[in-house]
């Protein structure tokens, strides 16, 4: 079960693809090493599906290159698609079958044999919490066991690179977290994943590598940590009872950003321990009284933010 | 091949948990049969007079009843195909290394299979109202031939309508065709009883053929030159109706 990670799972060289005159993909370059976690972020409309799409061979790019596990996505597609497993964004299961003859089906396409195919399924139903639900009808069932069960088929085949496209769009919280631990087990087994997501927490939680797509464009790829560094955001918050205890410690840190309103002065910092220990200090020896603070380390919100120009969809994206 | 009876599997699966599909095949036909024989069977008797070949309007009434039975078997076929499409489960069977066809062969096989099995339902129920064919062994087993040749040309063009259709609603045209085109051809009436441009189209549209080779044969009459046109249609519409399907599923999905 355990692979040995070697090179890179999935290798993109300039993929371009347009719909009609939209520009979708516009030149995009990735690499994804092997037993990791890439998460592809960007907002609605930012290309991540269509990604997707040209990576799982299901539909041809316009340009450029493209390896997954170490196959030509163009002249070995056959070869992919042995090595891939797809969830997409809408779970593409059989409504009329059962959970357990979804996973059959599976089982057979992949030619298990009717002994290990039913192993593998009897296994799967377990480990996805399905096994009670297993002979009823999948239109039966409800939005995060359709998902459940989409993912258990996509592992029959025992695939070694996953793409997962916005695992948990519209998942409620317990079943958010599920897909979490499911995901991170996946990679504990060796298994590379691909995932997209408009949730920056998501591929803050769970990303190796994280790339920010945005209008068809890579426009910063790194870790969480590489893509918050040196970004601004990173601020103390102090508020204070009255105005006056106000404008002396603005008095005190001229980059500081007031709040009359709210009663607020916010010091740029790094948040780390010398340095708050260094303004309280200072506050200290003016004899300024601070009601409340509040250390604010920049987030991915931010990383976005300063990328782009424009927040992320994340807001209004509520499903 | 084993993607396929995979395939094969599934669709046997989905018509046993849905047997409304196959009741509404054969109900549809039935209730045909008894509004013609029944109610305008007499009034046609007399009407058409010598032009009803046979000696009671139902023998005359059976084959074009029969592909009215194939028709909805097949309408029935694109909107399943359609909702493979619009359920994405299709996508997921072509990022699979399987056999690319085989969900579509899957649905051809069954489908085919599904409408002799109605058909031969319909023809036991005409039987029982008094259908009585004077046709031996050898024209028995052309008549099955050409169902079974008229069945596979009008599921191909079916996957092509569903692999082609927006939404499930999307296929309804395909039905209406296959319903309606039956009442301008041979089936209830003869074209010569009809007027102008109906009788132009009724003699030269695909059903007519099919069906008066049919009828030939079921009664026992000279099958004349309609079985080579209707088995030219047949295959016709086949070649179509595969090739308009594999250009579909070639192309890049969009759903």
């Amino acid at each position: 079960m355990t692979r040995v990670p070697s090179g890179a799972a999935v290798e993109v060289t300039g993929l371009r693809k347009a719909f009609g005159d939209k520009v979708v993909l516009d030149g995009v370059d990735l690499e994804v090493a092997s037993g990791t976690v890439f998460a592809l972020l960007g907002p609605n409309g930012a290309g991540k599906t269509t990604a997707v799409r040209i990576l799982s061979t299901l539909i041809r790019a316009d340009g450029g290159q493209a390896r997954v596990a170490g196959h030509d996505l163009v002249k070995e597609a056959d070869e992919v698609r042995g090595a891939i497993g797809v969830t997409g964004q809408f779970s593409a299961v059989d409504d009329l079958l059962t959970g357990e003859e979804n996973l059959v089906l599976m089982a057979d396409l992949h030619h298990l044999g009717r002994a290990e195919g039913r192993r593998r399924t009897a296994e799967l139903l377990d480990r996805f919490d399905l096994t009670d639900a297993a002979r009823k009808v999948v239109s039966t069932y409800s939005g995060g066991m359709r998902r459940r069960l989409d993912l258990a088929m996509t592992l029959v085949g025992d695939p070694q690179v996953i793409f997962l496209d916005e695992p948990t769009t519209g998942l409620d919280p317990r079943s958010r977290r599920t897909m979490w631990e499911t995901i991170r087990s996946l990679v504990a087994s060796g298994v590379t994943i691909f995932l997209t997501t408009q949730y920056l927490d998501e591929a803050d939680e769970l990303a190796d590598r994280i790339a920010v797509l945005d209008q068809g464009k890579v426009v910063a790829v790194g870790t969480a940590e590489e893509l918050k560094r040196g970004l601004p955001g990173g601020h103390v918050r102090l508020r204070f009872a009255d105005l006056t205890q106000v404008s002396a410690a603005a008095g005190l840190f001229q980059d500081a950003t007031r709040d009359d309103d709210a009663l607020t002065l916010e010091v740029p910092s790094d948040g780390g321990v010398r340095a708050l220990r260094n303004l309280l200090d200072q506050l200290e020896r003016e004899g300024i009284e601070v009601e409340d603070l509040s250390v604010h380390t920049p987030d991915l919100d931010d990383v976005f933010f300063a990328l782009t120009g424009h927040p992320t969809a994340e807001k209004e994206a509520v499903r | 091949m084993s993607d396929a009876m995979t395939m094969v599997r599934r669709n046997v699966r989905h018509t046993r948990r849905n047997p409304v599909v196959v009741i509404m095949t054969i109900a549809l036909p039935v209730f045909m049969l008894l509004l013609f024989v029944g109610i305008f069977g007499g009034a046609l008797n007399i009407g058409l007079g010598a032009a009803v070949q046979g000696d009671d309007y139902i023998d005359y009434l059976v084959p074009g009843i029969l592909l009215m039975a194939v028709g909805y078997g097949a309408s029935q076929t694109a909107m399943a195909v359609n909702q493979d499409v619009t359920s994405g489960i299709i996508s997921r069977f072509r990022t699979m290394r399987i056999s690319r066809t085989s969900v579509l062969t899957g649905h051809v096989i069954v489908s085919t299979a599904r409408t002799l099995v109605s058909s031969v339902l319909v023809v036991g129920v005409a039987v029982l109202l008094g259908y009585r064919p004077d046709a031996g062994v050898s024209e028995w087993l052309a008549a099955v031939g050409l169902v079974a040749l008229f069945t596979l040309a009008l599921t191909w063009l079916a996957v092509a309508v569903g692999l082609a259709a927006k939404s499930p609603e999307g296929t309804t045209p395909f039905l209406f065709a296959v319903q309606l085109l039956p009442f301008v051809s041979s089936a209830f009436v003869p074209p010569d009883s009809m007027s102008g441009a109906v009788r132009w189209f009724a003699t030269h549209q695909p059903f007519t053929p099919i069906i008066d080779a049919m009828r030939a044969l079921l009664l026992g009459t000279p099958v004349d030159n309609h079985g080579i046109v209707a088995v030219l249609w047949c295959v016709g519409l086949t070649v179509a109706g595969y090739g308009w399907a594999r250009l579909l599923f070639r192309r890049d999905p969009v759903t």
